[in-house]
């Protein structure tokens, strides 16, 4: 297969980001999503040309202020209703697979 | 609520059945229709029709049944029901309903039932509305054309061969459909106006924070907001008034009470100052700019001015957006880890079970967003790429707060092109992304915008035009909309 990478994103690097967001990603799939996302990040290569170095970077449409309440208990999820949706469910957690990994 | 439906409606006392949502809760709540009847009706137009278009996920049938009945009995019994008695509606199937399955039309997401209701979900309860189900969507929001639903496409309940548009494809193709008289969507690059525009109904989305997004699955939280869908502007006006206002459950919630709209709906446009873009994006389809046209004429002739702004950052939004939306969604969407709800596909490790349970539950859009977002925020990149993208969200702000500065409302097309066919741009993300070109920037922005329906193509397709307005400015952005309606409904619908 040819190396689908491009001057904009590498099939390595591409691989390196499925890693990073948990996705467990076949070669043809990282090979596809390369000429995918470089054609994509082409098109957004139209705001380099801006000078951006005054603006200040807007996360939000208001100011996000903190919002305080009074510690008053009120009520919350039912326990039972909760672990109901859960893939397996023991003693009232969770139950996953060990932690600590087989491949580190 | 500032004003709430009354006994007198015409549609109710004119002894036919009330259509709109406006008409069948004044008809409810007068005694004069019982709510039960007016769900058979709907039911049955489902019944007949849903297996062609596909807009719901789940029918719940019996459970409105049993609003519709208790909605009745409180009639009989000399209680008000609220503003929306016996109005059947449907909901975007990313709002979560208590211990009914709420799947955003994910594999990772099957099987959940929410342990409590959206805040929207209980508003509309409250005000007596008779949910009829959950409707069909692209994958958590991320498409415009319902394809990227893993449940199957919805078809437009106007040429069935098209897409309803997306991400909220079900709830508009309901509304056009008739399944239902109002429905909610939520919008997030114009997941509400595009469907609304192509299947050729009212769609809404408020400003950022004016509906509370509490139980609402997040995509993008900085841009998503829930609105209404709706046969004519005035449903719309309708239930967003009864979803509006503050909630505590929502750290992003205006602190303020619910918008008043239904009273300025006949107040018109005479002094309204309209904006026209001059440095609009381009690539609309004629047919789509010979309404818009048709639309700056039609507020001119009732009494409006036209001014002419300037908008030199907007042809950046769709670039901005696609970088600050899917770093977002990445985010938001690691939760799906197989360990708390949903689906989970075993393995050795935890970390192992994530990366098989997430290949294995997403689709294919949502993981290349969240890869393109993954990219933006990773080290090294993040200024190139989202740093870069915050800057000319600003930017694009700026550009609305001057031309704000001389117009009231601004006026563009809401999508580029009118419905198109089913597989058309599936395999082109990209082709895909522009279908958002005009409805983006306000998202960004946090401002309103709603899609209104204002004729066809040649090929007698849907077109929508897109009013929007700045912050808070839903009063005149619904003057504006009622004005355009009034203005197709004179034209017998022909111009």
């Amino acid at each position: 297969m040819p190396d689908p990478s491009s001057e904009r994103i590498s099939a390595a690097a591409v691989a390196k980001v499925a890693r990073l967001a948990r996705l467990d990603v076949g070669d043809d799939e990282i090979a596809r999503m390369t000429v995918q996302l470089a054609g994509m990040l082409e098109h957004f290569a139209d705001i380099d040309a801006l000078d951006l170095s005054d603006v200040e970077p807007m996360t939000q449409p208001y100011p996000l202020r903190n919002v305080f309440r009074e510690d008053v208990v009120k009520p919350s999820l039912d326990r039972d209703e909760v672990l109901a949706n859960a893939p397996v469910a023991e003693d009232g957690r969770f139950r996953v697979p060990p932690i600590i990994g087989l491949d580190g | 609520m500032s004003a709430t439906p009354t006994t007198t409606s015409s549609g109710a006392s004119s002894g036919n059945t009330p259509t709109t949502a406006f008409e069948i809760a004044a008809a409810v709540r007068a005694g004069s229709v019982k709510a039960i009847e007016v769900l058979e009706a709907h039911l049955a137009r489902i019944a007949e029709r849903e297996s062609d278009i596909h807009a719901f996920n789940l029918v719940t049938a019996d459970a409105a049944r049993e609003s519709a009945r208790r909605i009745d009995g409180m009639v009989a019994a000399g209680r008000d029901p609220g503003a929306l008695a016996g109005v059947p509606i449907a909901l975007k199937d990313n709002m979560c309903t208590r211990g009914v399955p709420t799947t955003c039309s994910s594999r990772i997401l099957e099987g959940w039932k929410p342990p409590y209701d959206a805040t929207v979900v209980s508003r509309l309860a409250e005000l007596g509305a008779v949910s009829v189900g959950k409707t069909n969507l692209d994958e958590f929001a991320m498409g415009s054309s319902t394809e990227n639903s893993a449940f199957g496409v919805t078809l437009n309940p106007r040429d069935i061969s098209r897409v309803a548009g997306g991400s909220s494809g079900g709830s508009a193709a309901a509304v056009a459909a008739a399944f239902a008289p109002v429905s909610l969507g939520s919008d997030t690059g114009g997941s509400i106006r595009q469907p609304a525009a192509l299947c050729g109904v009212v769609g809404v989305k408020p400003t950022y924070g004016t509906v509370s997004r509490y139980g609402l699955v997040a995509f993008a939280s900085s841009l998503d907001q829930i609105g209404p869908f709706s046969a004519d502007v005035r449903d719309s006006a309708l239930i967003l008034e009864s979803i509006s206002g503050h909630d505590p459950m929502d750290s992003t919630s205006i602190p303020q009470g619910p918008l008043d709209l239904l009273s300025v709906l006949d107040h018109g446009v005479k002094g309204m100052r309209i904006g026209r873009i001059t440095d609009m994006p381009e690539g609309a389809d004629p047919d789509v700019l010979e309404r818009l046209e048709a639309a700056f004429d039609a507020l001119r002739a009732a009494g409006a001015t036209i001014v002419d702004v300037e908008l030199p950052s907007l042809k950046y939004g769709l670039t901005a957006y696609y970088l600050i939306a899917p770093a977002e969604a990445s985010s938001n969407l690691a939760r799906y880890d197989g360990v708390r709800y949903g689906r989970r596909v075993d393995a050795v490790d935890t970390n192992s079970m994530y990366m098989a349970t997430r290949a294995a539950g997403f689709g294919d859009e949502v993981k290349r967003r969240i890869m393109l977002g993954t990219y933006a925020l990773s080290a090294g990149y993040y200024d190139a790429y989202y740093g870069k993208a915050l800057k000319v969200r600003r930017l694009i702000s700026d550009d609305f707060a001057r031309a704000y500065a001389t117009a009231d409302v601004l006026l563009t097309p809401t999508s580029p092109i009118p419905a198109f066919k089913v597989g058309e741009k599936a395999d082109d993300p990209l082709a895909m992304y522009l279908c958002d070109v005009y409805t983006i920037p306000t998202n960004l922005a946090g401002h309103p915008a709603m899609s209104v329906p204002f004729g066809t193509s040649r090929d007698g397709l849907p077109i929508g035009v897109q009013v929007m307005a700045s912050t808070l400015g839903e009063q005149p952005m619904f003057k504006a909309a009622a004005a355009l309606e009034r203005h197709m409904n004179d034209a017998g619908g022909m111009s």
